[in-house]
C-alpha cells in the first residue's frame, strides 16, 4: 500500500534545511575565530615602527617588516608587470585567433593542468631555470619570474571567460564597418572584457602576494635587514617573514607574526574587496 | 598602408601565439628540470628502494631513501582535510544551489572567495599557535605538538571553497525540467536536492573533490609548519609527520650546494608530487569535459 507520510517527509526536509544552512556558516565562523585571533594577538604589536623598522632577532619588541614590505613591493609590481600583459596576450590567442586544431586544444588542456601545479613544483622549476640556469642568484628578478609562471594559468582562464563573455555580434559588427582583426579585439572586445579581466588579474595578483612556498624553494632569505634597491637584489617578502617568526618557538615572535599577517591581510582583503566589487558593479550594469 | 595594417596584423597575430606557446614551455620545463635531476638521482639510488623504502632518512647515517613515509604523511593529510571539507562543502553547495534566497547567496559567494584567498602561510599560523595548542590538546592531550591532523583541519577549510563552488556549478547546471518533474510528483526538496540534483551533478561533484584533494596534496606552508619533520609510516594523525611538500622546504632552507645527493632528492620528490597531482587534475578534467556535453 502506497503511504505518502507527507508529514514526516516534511519534517526531515526542514532539518536538511537548517543543516545545510548551517554547515555553508562554518566558513564564515572559521574566518572569523582566525581573524579575531590573529587581531588579539597582533594588535597590540602593530605600530608605525612595526611598519619602519627591520626585523630583528636580538630585539624582537622593536622588530619590524620593512624589508619584507619593500621586497613584496618590488616582487609584485614585477611579477604583475610580466604576468599580466603575457597571459592577457595568451588569452587573446586564444579566444580571438587560434583554429579550432589540436594545437589549440592541447594548449587548452595544459593550461588547465598548469592551474593544478603544487606552487612548490614552479618554486622548483624557478630555481632551476632562474636561479641556476640563468644566473639571476636568489634576486628580486627570480622571485618575480616564478611568480609570473605560477600566477600566468590563473590569468588566462580568468581572461578567456571575460573576452567569452563578449558577444559575438560585437565583433560582426566592427568587420562589417570593415574594422582588422586587431582593431576589432582593441576597440570592442577588449573594452567589453576590461572588467571580467581586472578582477581575474586582481585576485592572481593577490594570490602571488600571498605565496611563500616558490619564494622558500628560490632560496628567498627569511632574515633581511636591508631594502632590495633593484632587481638583481637579494630580498625577503612578507609571507616569507610570518613564516620564519611562526617556525620560531618563543612566543614574542609569534605575536610579530600574528602582526605581520594583519599587515598582509590589509593588503589583500581590500583588494578582494574591489575585485568582488568591480564584478558586482559589472553584472549590474552590462549593456547586453 | 595596407600592406602596413596588415604587417601590423601578422606581427600582432604572432606576438599573441608566442604568448600562448609559453604555456606550453612552462609544462616542458617543469618535466625536463625534475627529470633531469631525477636521473642524476636515481643513479645513485635505485627506484626500487626509493619508491618501495620505508624508512626515509637523507640526511642522517646511513643514509635511507624510501619515499613511503613521506607519501603516507601527504595522503594522511589531504585525506584528513578531505574528511573536513566533503561534508561542509557539499551542504554548503546544496545550500547555495537548492535553498539559498538571493541575499544570503550574494553573502555566502564572496566569503568563501576571501577564505580561498587568504594565504596559506596564515593557516599554517593558525594551525600551529591555535587549533594545536588550544583546541586540540586540550581536548586529546596525548596529540603532538605538531600533528597530521591540525594540518589537516587547515588544509580542509583551506579547499572548501574548491569543493563548494564547483559543485554548485554542477548542481546548477542540472536543468530545470528535472527538477519540476520531481516537484510535480510531490518530492519534497530534500529528496529532489538528494535523489534528483546530487545524482545528476554526480560527474561534477568526482570531478571537485579530485580537484580538491590534488591542492590538499600540494599544499605545502600549513603542513610545514603545523605537521612536523619527522617522516613516519603511520596513520595516527595525532603524530609528527612529514609531507612531500615539508621535506622539500626542509631541503631548501638547509642552503644544500647544487649536485649533492639532498640536492638531487628535491628533485626526486617533486617529480613524484607533481606525477601524482597531474594525474589526479587529468582525470578531473577529463571527468568535468565529459559532464559538460551531456548538459549542453
Amino acid at each position: 500500500m502506497f503511504l505518502p507520510r507527507l508529514q514526516r517527509r516534511r519534517k526531515v526536509g526542514r532539518m536538511f534545511h537548517a543543516a545545510c544552512a548551517l554547515t555553508s556558516l562554518i566558513g564564515l565562523a572559521f574566518l572569523v575565530v582566525l581573524i579575531t585571533r590573529v587581531a588579539w594577538e597582533g594588535l597590540p604589536w602593530l605600530s608605525l615602527k612595526f611598519l619602519t623598522n627591520f626585523p630583528s632577532v636580538l630585539n624582537p619588541p622593536n622588530a619590524g617588516v620593512k624589508s619584507a614590505m619593500w621586497g613584496t613591493m618590488w616582487l609584485i609590481g614585477i611579477t604583475a608587470m610580466v604576468s599580466v600583459p603575457v597571459g592577457v596576450a595568451a588569452a587573446i590567442y586564444l579566444e580571438e585567433y587560434a583554429p579550432n586544431n589540436r594545437l589549440t586544444r592541447f594548449i587548452h588542456v595544459n593550461i588547465a593542468n598548469l592551474a593544478g601545479v603544487p606552487s612548490i613544483v614552479y618554486g622548483i622549476l624557478g630555481l632551476a631555470v632562474f636561479v641556476r640556469w640563468l644566473r639571476f642568484d636568489r634576486s628580486v628578478l627570480s622571485g618575480a619570474l616564478t611568480l609570473s609562471l605560477l600566477i600566468m594559468p590563473v590569468i588566462i582562464i580568468a581572461t578567456r571567460e571575460a573576452l567569452l563573455a563578449v558577444p559575438q555580434s560585437f565583433r560582426h559588427a566592427a568587420y562589417a564597418l570593415g574594422a582588422t582583426r586587431w582593431q576589432t579585439i582593441r576597440a570592442h572586445v577588449l573594452p567589453a572584457a576590461l572588467p571580467g579581466i581586472m578582477t581575474g588579474v586582481i585576485l592572481a595578483v593577490s594570490r602571488a602576494i600571498g605565496e611563500a612556498a616558490p619564494l622558500l624553494m628560490i632560496g628567498a632569505l627569511t632574515y633581511v635587514t636591508f631594502v632590495p634597491e633593484g632587481p638583481r637584489d637579494a630580498f625577503t617578502a612578507l609571507p616569507l617573514q610570518i613564516y620564519d617568526w611562526c617556525d620560531r618557538p618563543q612566543q614574542v615572535f609569534h605575536h610579530l607574526a600574528a602582526a605581520g599577517i594583519l599587515v598582509l591581510l590589509g593588503i589583500l582583503l581590500p583588494m578582494n574587496a574591489v575585485a568582488v566589487a568591480i564584478r558586482a558593479w559589472h553584472q549590474r550594469r552590462k549593456a547586453w | 598602408m595596407r600592406t602596413l595594417a596588415r604587417w601590423r596584423e601578422r606581427s600582432i597575430h604572432s606576438v599573441v601565439f608566442t604568448c600562448a606557446l609559453l604555456s606550453i614551455v612552462t609544462t616542458g620545463g617543469i618535466i625536463w628540470v625534475l627529470t633531469t635531476e631525477s636521473i642524476a638521482f636515481f643513479r645513485e639510488v635505485s627506484p626500487i628502494d626509493f619508491f618501495l623504502g620505508t624508512r626515509w632518512a637523507p640526511l642522517l647515517e646511513p643514509r635511507s631513501f624510501g619515499i613511503l613515509p613521506l607519501v603516507c604523511g601527504t595522503f594522511l593529510v589531504a585525506g584528513g582535510a578531505l574528511v573536513v571539507a566533503i561534508p561542509i562543502g557539499m551542504g554548503t553547495a546544496v545550500f547555495l544551489s537548492e535553498y539559498a534566497p538571493p541575499w544570503a547567496r550574494s553573502v555566502l559567494k564572496p566569503i568563501l572567495e576571501v577564505l580561498a584567498g587568504i594565504p596559506t602561510v596564515v593557516y599554517g599560523y593558525f594551525a600551529l599557535t591555535f587549533i594545536t595548542p588550544h583546541v586540540l590538546r586540550p581536548l586529546i592531550p596525548q596529540a603532538e605538538v605538531f600533528n597530521a591532523a591540525s594540518a589537516a583541519l587547515v588544509v580542509g577549510v583551506m579547499i572548501i571553497p574548491t569543493i563548494a563552488s564547483l559543485c554548485d556549478d554542477a548542481f546548477r547546471a542540472v536543468p530545470k525540467a528535472l527538477r519540476e518533474g520531481a516537484y510535480a510528483v510531490s518530492a519534497t526538496r530534500l529528496e529532489v536536492s538528494l535523489r534528483v540534483v546530487v545524482p545528476a551533478a554526480m560527474s561534477g561533484i568526482v570531478a571537485a573533490i579530485l580537484l580538491a584533494f590534488a591542492r590538499a596534496i600540494g599544499e605545502t606552508m600549513a603542513v610545514t609548519l603545523a605537521a612536523g619533520m619527522t617522516p613516519k609510516l603511520t596513520l595516527n594523525p595525532l603524530e609528527s609527520i612529514q609531507t612531500l611538500t615539508a621535506y622539500i622546504v626542509q631541503v631548501s632552507l638547509g642552503d644544500t650546494p647544487a649536485g649533492t645527493i639532498e640536492y638531487q632528492s628535491i628533485f626526486a620528490c617533486g617529480l613524484t608530487l607533481f606525477a601524482i597531482t597531474l594525474a589526479i587534475n587529468v582525470i578531473a578534467h577529463r571527468i568535468l569535459r565529459r559532464f559538460r556535453e551531456v548538459y549542453e
